[in-house]
């Protein structure tokens, strides 16, 4: 690893003024493991969606199905939303404090400590070490590794917080605030567990208190891992791309506020019709559903920001992708709320719905908000122009085509086989009694995602591409960006 | 309410101050987990019991283990609404009582295969030896990947006593004399299950195997609100 040369603070040729020099090296390893790691899980995320239509893709005892789908699901997770919301911090909280980060030594046992933990999952889990909790599957040696890497960075930020040199904390740090303290409650919380050997632990809890415990979890994982910092993305790097102040600052404090207080209520609503007591799942659909307004809160902050400035969306790939990442927020925060009402609920739990429910908000929002971000923080970290516009576009549209119809294909599947399983004929017998007859009709339907999540994986490689040559085209050092405040 | 969102009013004061910001934050998340889970951990009305869920026995917790290895639960759900179709398809719906002993739950999200529930006694042993070996000979059509692994590698019965140890730590009622002589009878019900298989005309020797145990399980499932009480 090299040394990071310049000291976060110098004398400046004004003596009242310090020179502040920013660590936005630690942002480029960020930025740049999110898309190796994305590449990787979604690679990973195609092997699976062709194991579903042709079983012969499953190659043997450690590549089955079962043992990958959880190494997607963790690898785009942790390790591409996650590389991307730290790249994303740490370059906007130094920033948006007029600061260096607190410790540099500490961004670094922060970055190398969550690829360890990374590796450790694409090591583990094929080997069949698996909690079998969804999104918590690590055994309990990794889960302590990540706690101590979490509360690592959460001492660098809140250090880096206290040594602002700005007094008041824009939008983007709430949002950073609450993710960081709800992920380490969150993790802890569900990871509650009695170790019987090196890769084996039992949950404190059973049956129906765990499966309320790894819902209030997984929901909230979404909530404060995929919702809450990719909402301070938004807000820092938005109005940056669009050189246009936030529309509504109210807005942003009503919709903070009602954000993280309603969403963890909301997860018993992952268990509707289970053996969880109806006052819980009922309490989770009624919060769910007031949860689309301060959803929409945050959706409308950001498309209004572009007032004045949508003819930028002509020449800024950026832009597009955001408004694209913004829409697609939209749409699943209104989508959550119906599937957790549950009439609907009984017809898409189980079924493929929720499977095109999550890679609309995954791709769309998480995906396209990241791309958005890398496209403009490339030629910023490396000091040189992105190395082809065109590819970024024609990234932007293979990425649009392959998620539509990656959560089309999964709409119709699930709809249609969810209609099948309850389909029942006139004499009072069901329809489809066999459970195959659901099943293969659905068959050309798993194919077509193949080729809708295929898509957007060029397009992911087209972002390696572009990312590699912008590095190639930078001087061999890039200097890290500095600023002059008051000494 | 103006002067606390106006930008100057009360709400900016606090972005000065990240600590109370923090604390704010955190009480605002921990309020709905705590409202709707201490009562779920507190009141037993949340948790009913049934007399006749007993348990696992080792073999039947080693085979359950062994599910969780290979992930069935990314694709077989363990949850039967109560729906009419449901109960139609699979059996009775599910009780809370039923996974009292349930570490984790196993319910999972998503059925690309069916609801397996109550597969317990739906199927001979054999069909199980036939159908994880080669899905597509028991059901055609069917997307399962083979896991004819199960069938050559042998069960790892070593660590049971720590298993059940950590288990009766956290509640369940295994007693010293169930602990003590778990490997005796974990191998027992094996060669029971072994024996059946065979007789059947399946293949032979199947007794040390891990699909000896998965198989435990999968007949185990769903089968104890049927069961008579002794």
């Amino acid at each position: 690893m090299e040394k990071t040369s310049s000291p976060p603070i110098g004398a400046s040729s004004n003596p009242t003024m310090l020179t502040v020099r920013f660590d936005d090296q630690v942002v480029r390893y960020f930025v740049i493991a999110t898309v190796i790691w994305g590449f990787v899980g979604m690679l990973v995320g195609a092997l699976i969606a062709l194991q579903m239509p042709f079983w012969q893709a499953n190659l043997g005892q450690y590549l089955t199905f079962g043992r990958l789908r959880p190494l997607h699901t963790n690898a785009v997770i942790f390790a591409f939303a996650g590389n991307a919301i730290f790249a994303a911090i740490y370059y906007s909280t130094q920033r948006l404090t007029k600061t260096r980060m607190y410790s540099d030594v500490m961004s670094r046992i922060h970055f190398w400590g969550w690829q360890s933990i990374i590796v450790s999952a694409a090591i583990t889990l094929p080997l069949g070490i698996t909690t079998s909790k969804e999104y918590a599957e690590l055994e309990w040696p990794i889960d302590i590794l990540i706690a101590v890497i979490w509360v690592i960075f959460a001492i660098n930020f809140f250090m880096t917080l206290k040594i602002r040199r700005e007094k008041h904390m824009y939008v983007a740090l709430w949002f950073y605030i609450a993710t960081i303290v709800t992920v380490a409650v969150l993790h802890i919380g569900n990871s509650l567990a009695i170790p019987v050997g090196l890769f084996k632990s039992y949950p404190i809890f059973a049956g129906v208190q765990d499966a309320f415990v790894q819902w209030w979890y997984g929901h909230n994982a979404v909530a404060f891992f995929l919702t809450t910092p990719f909402l301070g993305l938004m807000y820092y790097f938005l109005p940056k791309a669009a050189e246009r102040p936030v529309f509504s600052y109210r807005l942003s404090i009503v919709h903070f506020w009602s954000l993280v207080f309603l969403y963890i209520w909301a997860g018993p609503h992952h268990l509707q019709y289970t053996s969880v007591p109806e006052w819980a799942v009922t309490l989770g659909m009624v919060f769910s559903v007031m949860l689309w307004m301060p959803s929409w809160g945050g959706m409308i902050n950001g498309p209004f920001t572009l007032r004045g400035a949508w003819h930028k969306l002509r020449d800024s790939v950026v832009l597009k992708m955001y408004v694209i990442g913004i829409t697609f927020y939209g749409m699943s925060t209104f989508e959550g709320p119906l599937l957790s009402v549950k009439t609907v609920n009984a017809l898409s739990h189980y079924t493929d719905w929720t499977i095109g429910h999550v890679h609309a908000g995954a791709l769309g929002w998480n995906g396209f908000m990241t791309f958005g971000m890398i496209y403009w923080l490339l030629p910023k970290l490396w000091k040189t122009d992105l190395w082809s516009n065109k590819l970024a576009n024609a990234h932007f549209w293979i990425g649009t085509i392959g998620m539509l119809l990656y959560v089309m294909a999964m709409y119709s599947a699930g709809v249609t086989q969810g209609l099948m399983w309850r389909a029942f004929d006139g004499a009072g017998s069901l329809i489809y009694p066999d459970f195959m007859e659901t099943v293969v009709q659905i068959v050309p339907m798993y194919w077509v995602r193949l080729v809708g999540g295929s898509l957007y994986l060029v397009g992911m490689m087209m972002l390696g591409l572009n990312m590699i040559m912008t590095i190639r085209n930078a001087k061999d050092k890039p200097t890290d960006a500095a600023i002059s405040v008051p000494a | 309410m103006s002067s606390f969102l106006n930008t100057d009013g009360r709400h900016r004061t606090l972005e000065g101050w990240p600590l109370v910001f923090t604390t704010l934050t955190i009480l605002a998340v921990l309020v709905g987990g705590t409202v709707e889970f201490l009562p779920l951990v507190l009141m037993e009305t949340n948790r009913p019991t049934i007399s006749t869920v007993t348990p696992y026995t080792p073999l039947e917790l080693t085979g359950r283990d062994l599910y969780i290895r290979e992930g069935c639960v990314s694709c077989h759900s363990q949850q039967i609404r109560p729906f009419r179709d449901e109960i139609e398809r699979y059996g009775e719906y599910s009780k809370p009582g039923e996974s009292i002993y349930d570490r984790p739950f196993l319910w999972g999200s998503k059925r690309t295969g069916p609801d397996l529930s109550r597969v317990g006694g739906k199927y001979p042993d054999l069909w199980h030896v036939l159908h994880l070996e080669d899905p597509r000979s028991t059901s055609p059509n069917s997307l399962m990947p083979p896991y004819n692994w199960l069938l050559s590698q042998d069960v790892n019965l070593d660590n049971l006593t720590a298993k059940m140890n950590g288990l009766r730590t956290l509640g369940t009622p295994y007693t010293d004399s169930d602990i003590e002589g778990a490997v005796q009878d974990a191998k027992a019900q094996a060669s029971n299950i072994a024996r059946t298989i065979s007789a059947s005309g399946g293949p032979q020797g199947l007794e040390t195997k891990e699909i000896v145990a998965v198989i435990a399980y999968l007949q185990r499932m769903g089968t104890d609100l049927t069961k008579s009480q002794n």
